[in-house]
């Protein structure tokens, strides 16, 4: 169950002159919150801003095992971005979470690919400490504009997960987009035997129909059916063994990693990110078209329905 | 303790705030997070008779102390929510207020009528004010005739409470309520959102897809305060008044302006908590004012010559 918290600002580390990672302390939130999951945040009592803005939870902070805080990375674009960047320690912020469904983790051998673009590496932290934690193979696509925009590059490795990096200007790893390595790994893995792309229609749309809370959402089969086929075989890397990929940036990679993992047989998981009102599923403004029936489609509000989707369930325009 | 209920036409309300159409879903996606039972009443999200897909994206956009929407009235259908959500609503005892909107007058006869047979609806909220869609609804809304008319044909079928909603989006709101009273309404509701919109000048795009949308929220609450008062003035009727409250001041500003109840919209977007919290506030008032009950403020703006006072500092 959400909760609204008055977080204390623990911490503000800029990045660069737009990033910047604050800690928050709400460990009541943090250590409620799945990978995948997102807050919506306020700063200033006044009416600027007046709604609340959506973030990933970045990070789970712990001392000694010990819940006391979260992260979130934020890339300065407005007026809450702003606000966020500016703060100092001891600035209050208002922090309602955790929302919104979250990504379906793997067990080995599957293996997880996680594709981010810019910001979108915020929800990928969490996720590769649920993984590592089951002792999936995780590796990280990173692309951004330049190498100065590549962040806890480190902080990853250290976690034992694979880096392949790109940036727009070439100054560190493949000279392009994102999607250029990760097409090149994808073609080298090969499809898998038996076709996963055919994944049944997810439950996100008829549980948002109902209205439910995500909690009360049993869990969809996005992905990650691989782990019940252990039969294809793997290890090694690049395999041939079931790999989910998992995205999260500006939508057009999205929808450029969606084509891709369906074109090579991959299911996919991607994270949308949508302009929205509430977070709670109040005000429908954060609806994306999802597949629904043989043709049809129908909107679906991804602060509930969402921010995760099956990648094959999103009609892309 | 204050009494806080309210008397809307025949319906008793526990209290006089109530969470606003198109604010707070179906009422059942925030039963997790408020007790539903504690509110005045939950007014749904408008509901024609068929499911409607809504506006594309962007459908919301920022603006100083307000917000613009265009969301196009997305919705599950009248026979969806009777089976889907209705169930859940009576389960957690919220006072539903159905908002119905139609395309045509026999549309919103015909809403009336299936939902004045189904169990757990308390009143019918006439939405004839959405500046969102072209078809029907406040086409109603803008006309004197179309409001008596829709009004008295939603009357002819229904025991329910018919609460009009009215659209700031006219030269003389309080003919509105006149029209509303004159043709049976128990009630009337204001303010739905102002037409406006908002143009990126980089792009020179409109901010939403549907160019223009309703502007809501803080902004236009001493707006909505005056109509809420002309109305009150110009009818017997309870008035329901809306329009940017975020605070328990705000809310007491359209009571004393005229109001039998509020409804809170877009502050549940900022504050999921706001409606119980106003409550409070309201009833620390009411106990601060030697004030028994809510409805004892309603209406008391004095506009009486002011004495002067002497405040020594
Ligand atoms: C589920 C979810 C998770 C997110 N996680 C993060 C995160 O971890 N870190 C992060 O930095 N950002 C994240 N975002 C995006 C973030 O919400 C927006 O950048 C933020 O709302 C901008 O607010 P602002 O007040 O700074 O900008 P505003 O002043 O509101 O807007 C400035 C500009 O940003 C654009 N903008 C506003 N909202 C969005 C949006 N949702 N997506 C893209 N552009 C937008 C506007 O069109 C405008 O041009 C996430 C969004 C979603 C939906
Ligand atoms: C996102 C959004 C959706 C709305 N949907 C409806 C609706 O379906 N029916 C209706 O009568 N009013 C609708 N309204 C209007 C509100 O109920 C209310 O009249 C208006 O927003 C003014 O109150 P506020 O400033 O407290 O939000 C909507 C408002 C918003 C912001
Ligand atoms: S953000 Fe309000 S419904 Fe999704």
């Amino acid at each position: 169950m959400p909760v609204d918290v008055e977080a204390r600002v623990i911490a503000n580390t800029r990045l660069s002159p737009d990033y910047n990672v604050i800690a928050l302390a709400a460990p009541d939130i943090a250590a409620s919150t799945a990978p995948g999951q997102f807050v919506m945040v306020k700063l200033g009592r006044g009416f600027t801003p007046l709604l609340r803005r959506p973030f990933s939870v970045f990070e789970v902070l712990r001392t000694n095992g010990h819940v006391d805080g979260l992260t979130l990375l934020s890339k300065r674009v407005g007026v809450t971005t702003s606000m966020l960047f500016d703060a100092v320690e001891g600035d209050v912020v208002s922090c309602l979470g955790p929302l919104g469904r979250p990504f379906e983790l793997l067990d080995p051998p599957a293996e997880a690919w996680m594709v981010a673009g810019g910001v979108g590496l915020a929800p990928f932290a969490t996720l590769t400490e649920a993984l590592r934690g089951r002792g999936t193979t995780v590796t990280l696509f990173y692309g951004a504009r330049s190498g100065r925009e590549l962040f806890y590059l480190d902080w990853f490795q250290a976690r034992g997960v694979r880096m392949v990096l790109a940036t727009e200007d070439g100054s560190v790893g493949d000279h392009g987009r994102v999607t250029v390595p990760l097409e090149r790994a994808l073609r080298v893995a090969g499809r898998p035997q038996k076709a996963a792309g055919d994944l049944p229609p997810s439950s996100e749309a008829s549980a948002e129909r109902r209205g439910d809370p995500p909690e009360r959402i049993a869990r969809p089969t996005l992905a990650g059916r691989g782990a019940q086929r252990p039969d294809l075989g793997g290890g090694g890397q690049p395999s041939g063994s079931s790999i989910t990929i998992y995205a999260c940036g500006p939508e057009p990679m999205l929808e450029a990693v969606a084509h891709l993992a369906a074109r090579y047989g991959r299911p996919s998981q991607v994270s949308v990110e949508r302009v929205m009102g509430c977070g709670l599923g109040g005000c429908y403004s954060c609806v994306i078209p999802v597949r629904e029936g043989r043709d049809g489609w129908r909107y679906v509000r991804s602060c509930i329905g969402g921010p995760v989707f099956a990648g094959a369930d999103i009609v892309w325009d | 303790m204050p009494d806080l209920s309210v008397q809307i036409g025949s319906l008793k309300l526990a209290n006089p705030v109530i969470a606003a159409s198109g604010c707070f879903g179906y009422g059942v996606e925030y039963g997790e997070v408020v007790d539903l039972s504690l509110l005045g009443g939950v007014a749904v999200k408008g509901l024609f008779l068929a499911e409607r897909q809504g506006h594309p994206p962007e459908r919301i956009v920022e603006t100083p102390a307000g917000m613009l929407n265009a969301i196009g009235l997305q919705g599950i259908g009248v026979h969806r929510f009777i089976k889907e959500k209705l169930p859940e609503l009576r389960e957690r005892r919220a006072t539903v207020i159905v908002n119905i909107c139609g395309s045509t007058l026999d549309e919103y006869v015909e809403l009336a009528r299936i939902l004045s047979d189904a169990d757990g609806v308390a009143a019918l909220e006439l939405n004839i004010s959405c500046p969102n869609i072209k078809e029907g609804g406040i086409t109603f809304g803008c006309s004197l005739n179309g409001t008596f008319d829709v009004v008295s044909a939603v009357r002819k079928v229904t025991r329910l409470p018919v609460i009009p909603k009215l659209t700031p989006n006219v030269t003389d709101v309080a003919s509105f309520a006149r029209a509303s009273e004159e043709a049976g309404a128990d009630a009337v509701s204001l303010v739905n959102t102002f037409l406006a919109m908002a143009i990126d000048v980089e792009t020179r795009r409109p901010r939403l897809s549907n160019i223009v949308g309703g502007l809501s929220g803080p902004a236009i609450r001493p707006i909505a305060v005056r109509m809420v008062y002309e109305c009150r003035r110009a009818v017997q009727i309870p008035v329901i008044g809306m329009g940017g409250i975020a605070s328990t001041g705000d809310a007491l500003e359209f009571l004393i302006a005229g109001a039998s109840a509020v409804q809170v919209g877009t502050a549940n977007f900022v504050d999921p908590f706001i409606c119980t919290k106003l409550l409070d506030g309201i009833r620390q008032y009411l106990e601060r004012h030697g004030v028994s009950r809510v409805s004892d403020l309603t209406g008391t703006l004095d506009t009486s010559a002011r004495e002067k006072q002497w405040i020594s500092s």
